[in-house]
């Protein structure tokens, strides 16, 4: 598994942890309720979608020649702003007044979105 | 494919249909007639999201991520199996809990139940698939 789908996985599991966490603890304490929305991005875009960047980045099919998984750079500039974009979003949709903050988040993960999609694109062709 | 993800896609899928089945349920004209299908909408989003995605991941996962060790492969099989029955305890406990508290039942037990059962299940697999998050 290369490096950088080791951080996007472990990542990946650190936001499940993270996610279930606090829905326990939104459960226990019905006060906390305006966490929600940040378990849901933890759990949504922090686990399923950064576990997905992950595999595939590990897995889809490599180039004979040159670098073996294509850009690598898009890839870590896409799990920067993956995370980057979790925590704006959650945290800019639990606090009032934090608008902005989700905004900012909800285009950080257009952008990690972007990025991974143009480092995966032309990997996505037969084996040899 | 060993035992145990056979266990975790299967049940994945069930969860699956069922969520597909709810959603179709939800909609048909005559949904207002029971007050349950009107609350349904969380549960339903934990059915799809923890009962068919997060358990087909741990099931994929156990299966395909590089091996633990030679002795063993998949790390803890106690591990593995104790994320599958806390998963799905959690998640049929709140699936009785949480429309039984949107339409004014006391069921904090229950879910607290859930919370906690399904918590540790997350936890066992982090736990278990940490180690296997490496190079080959």
């Amino acid at each position: 598994m290369p490096r950088l789908s080791i951080w996007l996985v472990r990542t990946a599991l650190l936001a499940l942890a993270a996610g279930a966490a606090l829905g326990a603890l939104i459960l226990a304490a019905p006060g906390l309720l305006r966490w929600r929305p940040l378990h849901a991005e933890l759990l949504t875009v922090g686990w399923t979608v950064q576990l997905a960047f992950g595999v595939a980045y590990w897995i889809l099919p490599r180039f004979r020649s040159g670098r073996e998984r294509g850009r690598e750079e898009l890839g870590w500039a896409a799990f920067v702003l993956v995370n980057l974009g979790v925590v704006l979003v959650g945290v800019g949709r639990s606090v009032p007044g934090a608008d902005g903050w989700a905004l900012a988040g909800r285009s950080a993960e257009g952008l990690a979105a972007l990025a991974f999609a143009a480092q995966a694109w032309p990997r996505v062709k037969p084996f040899r | 494919m060993p035992p145990l993800t056979r266990w975790l896609v299967k049940a994945a899928l069930l969860y699956l249909v069922t969520a597909l089945v709810l959603g179709v349920a939800m909609q048909l004209p005559l949904a207002g007639r029971f007050p349950v299908l009107a609350v349904l909408w969380p549960t339903y989003l934990h059915i799809l999201v923890v009962g068919w995605l997060t358990q087909l991941i741990f099931g994929v996962a156990y299966w395909l991520f590089p091996r633990y060790s030679a002795e063993r492969p998949r790390g803890s099989d106690g591990l593995g199996w104790a994320a599958f029955v806390l998963l799905n305890a959690g998640l049929l406990l709140r699936i009785a809990g949480e429309p039984s508290r949107a339409l004014g039942g006391d069921a904090h037990g229950v879910l607290l139940a859930s919370a906690v059962s399904q918590l540790l299940a997350v936890w066992a697999f982090v736990l278990n698939t940490w180690p296997r998050v490496r190079e080959r």
